[in-house]
Parts: C-alpha cells; sequence; structure tokens
C-alpha cells in the first residue's frame, strides 16, 4: 500500500546542506497499522510528510496505491490526497470558521459527493451527533480530534496519517482518541501510519519504526 | 457537487464566519467608490443641465458678437434674417464707473445696454417683479443686487453713469447664467440702449463688445446660418454663437473642472486599492492554517485562490454598493459647495451610469489589488499544516504576478483615461504614481539596507533593536513606507498646490504696493487727474500710454485671410490672438513684472531717428512669449498693426516672459519709443490709497469730475479672486477628505499586516525580562524611523510635483512652502506612530503565555 525507497531529504540552512532524512526504504502493507518513533528532530514528520505527497524528496521514491508520487505535479498530488488520504493532526487543525459538521463535509464537497447524511452518520459514529452545530471553540481538545478523525474517515480514505494525534490531549482522551483510530483501522481497513515519540502509543501499532538523526535505527513487529 | 459548488459554498462560509475581518477591506472601497459615484454623478447632472439650459444662457436661437461696432458683413446677415422673420436684440457692454448721488458710494460696473426684447428663452427675474418689462420705459437701470449693498443704495435712488442720471427701478433676482462669482467682478447694471449715447461713455480708446441676439422663426435652424457665415464672419472679427456651440464650450469647461475632482477621487480609490490589498495580507496570514488543511484535504491552489478571491470579491462587492449609496449622499453636497462657479443651476438626479461606473470601477481595483497578495495562498503548502514553523521556498519567477501587475498599471491609466476623458491625460497621471512609488519603493529599500549596515552600535539598545526590526526577515519597511508615503504624497500635493495659488494672489497686494488703478484717461485729461491726485496728496506711478490697436497682417499674411481659414493653416484655437484687440505700449525699459527671454531689447541698439533706419529697418516690438506660441511668430517676424486705420509695419526684436499674476500695467506687445508718435492713445497710472473708505471718495469724486475714467480697485479684485481659489479649494478639499480617509485606512491596514509577529516578538521578549514601557520604546523607534522616512519622501516628491504643476499647469510661480510641509511630515510621523502603539497594545495587555500558548 505504502512504500518508500531510499528516501532522502536535505534542506539549505544558512549556506549549509542539513541532512534531515537519509536513504529510507520501508514498505506497509494495505490494511497495516506503523507506528515511527523517534526523539525530537529525529525527522518523523518530515518523513510523514513526504510519505503524504506534502513535500517532494530530494531522492529516493515513494509509492501510494501503487502511484509513485514523484510523477504527480501538486495538483494531482492534492487530487490523490482527497481521494486517499486522511490527515490527523497534534494540534487538530479543524478550520475555525466551519462547525464540526461542515468540517467532515469539506472533503467530501471537494470530491462533489453527497455530503450531509455522510457527515451526520460520521459524526455518530465518533459520538458527536449532538454537537454538529458548534464551532471548534466550542469544542474540547478530545471532541475536537474526534470531529478531525470523523473528518479523516470521510472519505474513506486508504491511508490515514496521523501526527502525534493525542499530544495536545490527556492520557485517558488520547487512549479514546487511539481506540476510536484502531477501531475505524479494523472497521474500513484503512492502513495507519502514525507518527509519535509516545512509546505507549506506540505500543498498540502492530509494527514499530524507530528513527534517529534520519535514519531507521530500527523496525519490529509487535 | 461541482468544484464552483464547493467554491461557492466555502466562500460563503468564510464570509458568514469573518465578515469583521474584512472591515478594512470593505470600507476601504467603500470610501474610493463614494468619492467617485458623487463626482461621477454630480457631472452627470450637470451636463444634463447644461443641455437642458444652454438656450436659456444664451437667451436666443443665434448671436453675432464683436470687439467693434458691428461691421456691414453682419448687419447685413441681420437683416436678411430679419426679413425672413428673426427677432432681433442688441446688447452693449462695457465697463464703467457709476455713484449713487445720495450716498458716496462708487463702483466700477458692467454696463449692458439693451434694444429689443432680450432675453427670447428664459427669464430675468426681477425686484419688483415688473421692472424689467418697464425698463425700456425711460432712464431706469435694473442693478445687481451686490452693486447696491456697495454703494449703500436702495431702489429709487437716482445712479450716475458718465453723463446720465438713471433712476435705479429694480434688482436682478436671478437670471439665466449667472454665476455667483461674477458680481464679485464687477456688479451688472442693464440700461435702456436708447439713453447709452447720452452717457457719453463710450468715446475714444473704451472697450466695449457689441452683441446681437436673435430668435429665428419656426423652420430656420441656427447651425446651418452659423456654420455658412462662420469663417466669412470670423475675418470681420465676429464670433457666431448658438446654442449648441456654447452647449459644447460649456461642457468642456465644466468637465475639466469636474474632471480634476474626478481624478481626485480616483487617487482616493487607488489609495483603497492599497488598503484592500493590507486587509487581504493579514486575511490570508490569519488563514494560513485553514489553507494549509484544505491542501491537506485534497484542495488544489487554484480552488483555494477560487475560494478566497470570490470571498475578497463579495465584500468587495459589499464595498462598493455602501459607497454607492454615501456616494449618493455626498452628491448632494456638491452643486452647492460649487454653486458659486457654475452658470447653471444643478438639479441632482440619480445617475445610473455613474452608479454602475463608480461600482465597477470599485470593484475591478479591488480586485487586482486584492489578487496580489491573494496569489500567494496557491503557494501555501499543505505541508504547513503539519509544520508552523514552516518557512515557504521563495518562488521568484510566478508569471502571474507579472500578469497581475501589468493588470494594475493598465487598470490605472484606464481608469484615469475614464476620469478625466483623455487618454493622455490618463497616461500621464498614470506615469506620475509609477514616479512616486518607485521614489518610494527606492527609499524605504535604502532604509533597508542602511538598517542593516549603519546601525551605530553606541545607539542604545531599545533604539537598535526597534530600528534592526526595519531589516529582519519579514520585515514591514516596503509595505508601510509606500502606503504611508503615498497618501502624504498626494495630500501634500494637494496643499502645497492650494496654498501656492493663494500665496500668488497674495504677492500681488501686500503693502506699499499700487491698489488703485486708474483707466481710460484721455491725453488732455491727464493735468486733471494728476491734480486730483496731488490734491489728494498722493504719489502715483508714472502714466503709461495705451495704444489700441489690431492685427492687420503676420509674416505677410492678412489676418482676414488667417481667420477665414478653415483649413490646417488657419487659426485653430489662436484665433482669439488674430481677432483681439491689443492694447499696446511704447517704453525703453523692462518693468518688474518683465524678463527678457530672447533677442535684444532696444536700449543696446544704437537709438536712431525713424529716417536713419532706413526703409528697411522697422521698428522693433517685444512680443510676450505665450502670445508669440498663439501666433506662431519668431524674432526677426513681421507684424503690421492697425493703429486707428493707420497701418504700423514692425519686426519682433525680442520676447518677453510676463509674470500676469502681478497686477501691474503688462502687455501682450511693447512697441519701441517713437514708432507710435502721434497715433491715438488713452493713458493708465496706479496710486495706493490705505483707507477702503477714502478709496471710495477718491473714486467718486474722480467719477464726478472725469466720468470716462475708470477706476479699479485692485483690493476688490483681490477679494474676489481669493473667493474664487477658495471656492475651488474648497471642492478640492471635499474630495480630498476621501484620500485622506482611505490614506488613514490604508495606515491602520498596513501596520496591521504585521501585527501577529509583533505580538509574537513582544510576549518573547517580555519572557526574556523586557519590561512594557521598554517595548513600547522598542515599538517607538521602528515606527518612528518608518513614519520619518515615509514622510520626508513624500514631502520632497508632493514638493517637486507641486512644482512641476505650478510650473505646467498653473504657468505660475512655485514657493516650497516649507513651514506646511513640516507640519505634513510632523502630523504624518505622530499618525505612524499613535497607530503603530496603539496596533501593539495587545503585546502590553496580554500575558506572554497566553500568547506563546496559543501559537
Amino acid at each position: 500500500m505504502l512504500r518508500c525507497a531510499s528516501l532522502t531529504k536535505t534542506y539549505r540552512s544558512g549556506g549549509r546542506e542539513l541532512t534531515v532524512l537519509n536513504d529510507i526504504t520501508f514498505s506497509v502493507e494495505p490494511g497495516g497499522f506503523a507506528a515511527i518513533v523517534g526523539p525530537s528532530g529525529s525527522g518523523k514528520t518530515t518523513l510523514l510528510g513526504l510519505l503524504a505527497g506534502l513535500d517532494r524528496p530530494t531522492a529516493g521514491t515513494v509509492h501510494l496505491d501503487g502511484q509513485e508520487l514523484g510523477e504527480l505535479d501538486e495538483d494531482a498530488r492534492a487530487r490523490m490526497r482527497g481521494e486517499k488520504i486522511g490527515f490527523v493532526f497534534q494540534s487538530f487543525q479543524l478550520i475555525p470558521t466551519l462547525t464540526a459538521r461542515e468540517n467532515v463535509q469539506v472533503p467530501l464537497e471537494l470530491r462533489g459527493e453527497e455530503a450531509d447524511a455522510r457527515a451526520a452518520d460520521l459524526l455518530a459514529r465518533v459520538g458527536l451527533e449532538e454537537r454538529g452545530h458548534h464551532y471548534p471553540a466550542q469544542l474540547s481538545g478530545g471532541e475536537q480530534q474526534r470531529v478531525a478523525l470523523a473528518r479523516a474517515f470521510s472519505t474513506r480514505p486508504k491511508v490515514l496519517f496521523a501526527d502525534e494525534p493525542t499530544g495536545n490531549l490527556d492520557a485517558r482522551t488520547g487512549a479514546g482518541i487511539i481506540d476510536l483510530m484502531v477501531e475505524l483501522n479494523r472497521d474500513l481497513g484503512t492502513t495507519l501510519l502514525l507518527v509519535t515519540h509516545d512509546l505507549d502509543l506506540a505500543a498498540r501499532a502492530r509494527r514499530t519504526i524507530r528513527l534517529a538523526d534520519g535514519r531507521i535505527v530500527s523496525d519490529t513487529a509487535a | 457537487m461541482t468544484s464552483l459548488g464547493f467554491v461557492l459554498k466555502m466562500a460563503a462560509r468564510e464570509v458568514r464566519a469573518s465578515p469583521r475581518r474584512l472591515l478594512l477591506l470593505t470600507t476601504s472601497v467603500a470610501v474610493g467608490v463614494a468619492a467617485l459615484v458623487a463626482i461621477n454623478s454630480f457631472t452627470a447632472n450637470l451636463r444634463d443641465s447644461v443641455r437642458r439650459q444652454a438656450q436659456e444662457l444664451l437667451g436666443a436661437d443665434l448671436s453675432l458678437e464683436a470687439r467693434q461696432p458691428l461691421p456691414p458683413g453682419a448687419e447685413a446677415l441681420i437683416d436678411s434674417l430679419r426679413g425672413r422673420g428673426a427677432e432681433e436684440a442688441r446688447l452693449t457692454n462695457f465697463s464703467a464707473m457709476a455713484y449713487v448721488t445720495r450716498t458716496d458710494g462708487t463702483r466700477l460696473v458692467q454696463v449692458a445696454a439693451i434694444r429689443g426684447g432680450y432675453p427670447f428663452y428664459g427669464r430675468i427675474r426681477t425686484q419688483p417683479e415688473a421692472a424689467w418689462a418697464a425698463l425700456q420705459s425711460g432712464r431706469h437701470a435694473v442693478v445687481d443686487p451686490s452693486l447696491l449693498t456697495a454703494l449703500r443704495a436702495r431702489v429709487g435712488d437716482s445712479l450716475a453713469l458718465g453723463e446720465t442720471r438713471f433712476v435705479i427701478s429694480g434688482i436682478v433676482a436671478s437670471a439665466p447664467g449667472n454665476v455667483g462669482l461674477r458680481a464679485a467682478f464687477g456688479p451688472r447694471i442693464f440700461i435702456p440702449a436708447q439713453y447709452l449715447e447720452e452717457t457719453r461713455l463710450l468715446g475714444f480708446g473704451a472697450r466695449a463688445e457689441y452683441e446681437a441676439y436673435l430668435r429665428l422663426p419656426a423652420g430656420v435652424s441656427a447651425e446651418p446660418v452659423a456654420n455658412a457665415h462662420r469663417a466669412t464672419l470670423r475675418g470681420e472679427r465676429v464670433r457666431v454663437r448658438t446654442v449648441a456651440d456654447d452647449r459644447e464650450r460649456l461642457n468642456e469647461t465644466l468637465s475639466r473642472l469636474t474632471g480634476y475632482l474626478g481624478l481626485v477621487a480616483l487617487i482616493a480609490l487607488l489609495l483603497g486599492g492599497i488598503g484592500v490589498a493590507s486587509a487581504v495580507v493579514v486575511f490570508i496570514r490569519q488563514r494560513m492554517d485553514t489553507i494549509a488543511v484544505l491542501r491537506c484535504l485534497g484542495a488544489t491552489g487554484r480552488r483555494v485562490l477560487a475560494v478566497y478571491g470570490l470571498e475578497a470579491a463579495g465584500m468587495a462587492l459589499a464595498g462598493s454598493l455602501v459607497g454607492a449609496v454615501v456616494g449618493l449622499g455626498f452628491q448632494q453636497a456638491l452643486p452647492g459647495l460649487l454653486a458659486d462657479l457654475l452658470p447653471v443651476d444643478v438639479e441632482t438626479a440619480v445617475s445610473w451610469p455613474a452608479i454602475w461606473l463608480g461600482m465597477g470601477m470599485g470593484l475591478w481595483v479591488a480586485l487586482v489589488f486584492a489578487l496580489f497578495p491573494l496569489l500567494s495562498v496557491r503557494r501555501i503548502p499543505p505541508l504547513a499544516a503539519l509544520r508552523r514553523d514552516f518557512e515557504p521556498e521563495r518562488h521568484p519567477r510566478d508569471l502571474w504576478r507579472w500578469v497581475v501587475a501589468l493588470a494594475l498599471a493598465l487598470s490605472t491609466v484606464g481608469l484615469a483615461a475614464i476620469q478625466v476623458g483623455s487618454g493622455r491625460q490618463g497616461a500621464i497621471f498614470a506615469a506620475g504614481v509609477a514616479v512616486a512609488l518607485v521614489v518610494l519603493w527606492a527609499a524605504s529599500w535604502a532604509l533597508v539596507r542602511a538598517a542593516r549596515r549603519w546601525l551605530p552600535g553606541a545607539l542604545p539598545y531599545l533604539w537598535r533593536q526597534g530600528l534592526s526590526n526595519l531589516h529582519r526577515p519579514s520585515n514591514q519597511t516596503v509595505t508601510v513606507v509606500l502606503a504611508i508615503g503615498f497618501g502624504a504624497f498626494l495630500l501634500g500635493t494637494l496643499v502645497l498646490v492650494q496654498l501656492n495659488l493663494l500665496q500668488q494672489l497674495r504677492l500681488s497686494g501686500g503693502p506699499a504696493r499700487p491698489n488703485l488703478v486708474l483707466f481710460d484717461i484721455q491725453p488732455d485729461q491727464l493735468s486733471a487727474v494728476q491734480r486730483a491726485l496731488r490734491e489728494a496728496g498722493l504719489s502715483f506711478a508714472a502714466p503709461v500710454p495705451i495704444v489700441p490697436m489690431r492685427i492687420a497682417s503676420v509674416r505677410g499674411r492678412q489676418v482676414r485671410t488667417i481667420l477665414a481659414d478653415t483649413s490646417g493653416a488657419g487659426p485653430g484655437s489662436a484665433s482669439w490672438a488674430f481677432r483681439r484687440e491689443y492694447r499696446s505700449t511704447y517704453r525703453d525699459t523692462l518693468v518688474a513684472s518683465e524678463q527678457l527671454a530672447a533677442g535684444t531689447w532696444w536700449e543696446t541698439r544704437p537709438r536712431a531717428s525713424s529716417s536713419a533706419r532706413g526703409p528697411r529697418a522697422l521698428p522693433g516690438i517685444s512680443v510676450e512669449t505665450g502670445l508669440a506660441e498663439e501666433l506662431a511668430v519668431g524674432l526677426g517676424d513681421e507684424i503690421v498693426w492697425d493703429v486707428q486705420g493707420i497701418p504700423v509695419a514692425t519686426r519682433i526684436t525680442s520676447l518677453r516672459e510676463v509674470d500676469w499674476a502681478r497686477f501691474e500695467p503688462n502687455f501682450f506687445v511693447v512697441f519701441e519709443p517713437g514708432s507710435l508718435d502721434g497715433a491715438p492713445h488713452t493713458l493708465v497710472t496706479l496710486t495706493r490709497i490705505e483707507q477702503p473708505a477714502a478709496r471710495g471718495a477718491f473714486q467718486r469724486r474722480l467719477a464726478e469730475r472725469l466720468p470716462n475714467v475708470t477706476t479699479l480697485d485692485l483690493s476688490l479684485v483681490q477679494e474676489a479672486l481669493e473667493r474664487l481659489v477658495d471656492r475651488v479649494v474648497l471642492a478640492i478639499r471635499f474630495m480630498a477628505a476621501f484620500t485622506l480617509a482611505t490614506g488613514t485606512l490604508v495606515l491602520i491596514g498596513a501596520l496591521a499586516t504585521s501585527r501577529f509577529q509583533r505580538i509574537r516578538e513582544g510576549a518573547l521578549l517580555r519572557t526574556l525580562g523586557a519590561t512594557r514601557s521598554q517595548l513600547l520604546r522598542i515599538v517607538f523607534a521602528e515606527y518612528f524611523a518608518l513614519g520619518a522616512m515615509a514622510a520626508a519622501v513624500a514631502a520632497v516628491l508632493s514638493a517637486a510635483a507641486a512644482w512641476a504643476l505650478a510650473k505646467w499647469v498653473f504657468e505660475g510661480r512655485f514657493s516650497p512652502q516649507p513651514l506646511p510641509l513640516a507640519a505634513l511630515v510632523l502630523g504624518v510621523v505622530t499618525l505612524t506612530v499613535v497607530v503603530g502603539l496603539l496596533n501593539s497594545r495587545e503585546v502590553i495587555r496580554r500575558t506572554p503565555l497566553e500568547v506563546l500558548r496559543s501559537e
């Protein structure tokens, strides 16, 4: 489902070359659940960005559902994200000017699909059927992240990328969010890729890829 | 759902969520549109009124005018038209002294001696009502109300005009074509023409205008008649006017006035465009996360651009609507402001074309300006949703930015051309704007460089910190200097032009300068005049001789031929210069208001008697440069003058620049002494009488003794001119107020663009131990530098612009007015610092933790 080969990313910073990712190769099978862990600055988020086609690698390739991302231009990658990828962010990233329900509708509307009923379904699924007309600022952190999950799953993506999804939540709420993610992964067969520095959280995944200084230092199955 | 559906839905949701955020955008558009709609509606109303009132303005279908009694050719035409059933009226207009015997009031007046049923169209309303109809029934005079005030007279008083006494039988309540201010230059008196002779005022040297007014019978239209005779009559120095001519001429003159006012409105709108751009910059900065998320969710850059472009358009449309409504309100005020300057009564009516044009221009300007910052939303990467501190890579070559820049430049030219109705002037205007922007941009660039390179290490830390902000990454130097500087530049130019116009008028007054001119003194009256002046204990200038004459031929070509020539070699717009009566003088020196521009003055030539000069050496003349241009003549060219029937051949030996703004006896043509010996002439002299009452008394005594000598009170002329300038300035200020309003919006908008960064920096500095007052001083240092740079450059630019306008448009002298400029600089700096500090109050108000948390 997701395959990267010799992925390298360097930045130019103040005249120096800074290698953030160095020769990363691995793949995740359909329906799999992998966690990428590592200390701050190890290149986790950069790797997530490259895998999701949010950025271009300096070298190497990413294949997502059989498609090489490097062959797509920015617009085509945007369309591919809309069709095949879901995102969950540490800071939730709900659009503050839209209600919870409208936030869930946006990916569907972007694809030109029926959105109303499906958004209501998904909100019910994450236990927020009563709060669809609330704005993000009126929701708690856990509720916001649940709306974000509903939004991420609204288009039945092939891959869900989660960047520190519990980082801004207390332990109990965080655990609830992970439960929900695992449940959706199981029910819909979505491939999950979780980036975190929280080892307890990573333990829920079926596979753990450890990064340090831009390299894979271990890759273990649970 | 289609892609358009998403865009519409998303844009609508964004507007719903944040109408306040784009208030700055809406207001910026609204102010500019209000100004445009007000002035353009007014212009439409004015044109409409001219169209409807033109016939009343002329008072007839056709008129013939000349500076001498109408020649046989004109009389023959009138006769033949009368034969076909036309009605005829005659007016003879001239200036004269009038005084009322009961009081001691004396005033220079414009006399109109009337024969026949003038006006044929429109009505001259009088008080009492019957006075106009009864005018011809005796020695009656109907006068402007201002004359009664000036002479402290009332209806029924006896009024002396030359050697005749008239009874003031009524006052003019309203007349077609009454320009409020005209009475200030000379109140009018209407008298029956049959008593003109006995006033004995139209003696030698008197200037009078002879007019015939005709009402044509049904079936005869004025245009063909006028066109058939225009050329030949022009050869006889007769001007033919029809209603259509008047309409055209008036529209031309008035649209020049409204065109310039319209440009001021356009400037307000263009400044508003800058406000729109900064509002959009701020807005996009606030929506960065949303845009990045939308990109993550699969929206393409173009779609995001469409969403926010549509939102901006929606808000701009709202602004245009509000502006149109407000503009219609202000439109009601313009006729009142300009009434004294206009010959027609302007009825305000809603002009839909003006409204559509104003709204369309507003929407267009808003969109083009909004597109500049909006283009960058395509470049906001989805990655920004993952990492907040993401610095987007620079994309220096965005073709669309150039396209938008080009659209902006073309729009400015196009809109200016629409507003002034001339592509050339539109281009000049746009070029001026471009030069100002380039200079301001260069200045801000220099400021950034200077702050980076030469910031003295010896400065206190707070100043160094504040001034370093000028060059730090994502600084606001260029934006703020451009926005503030441009607003201040426009404002400064307006102020300087106005002050210069007023200054020029004041120059001519001042202490110790003559304030009374005595005209039309016949040579045999000179000793009596001098005696009267001496008796009153007055000093006076040496009398200057004035010889009335016309041009007979230029470079061997008869004026009659030139005037009648309708081909390209004809007089064109210069026909006045060939037709007019010249009042020339002769003397052997230049006076203070003149400067030699070319050739040599005759003093430097050996003086020779006319016989010694030989037949080929013609007497020399010195011609004013402007006139030389009109006549298309230069040094060495020959002009033959018709001096009371005697041809006098002359050669141009020098050209002079004349400062007409100085109230002195200035001349288009000065003759070499000796060349006009024996020619019939009158004399003019000047004196100064301090007290208005004494001035009046002297004028009165002179008018009684020598009724044909006219005295012109220069202080009255100056007052009238000042009132005229005041009126025009008031109208310009009214429009400039819109510019000032948008300028302030622009300033607020420009400073708001960096507000978030400011708050964050402030919070960080406070965690590092900076006190609030230290923070304020840092902010002060930065905004002081920004304001000072913008204001200083704007001051220099506006001085240059005002100088250029003074030189080429108003053709006067320029004085730089340092004090008002200093006040402008001070005002702009203060405003910048105040808005900057207000903008930073959140830095002080919020706790550092709050700010850093909300990141």
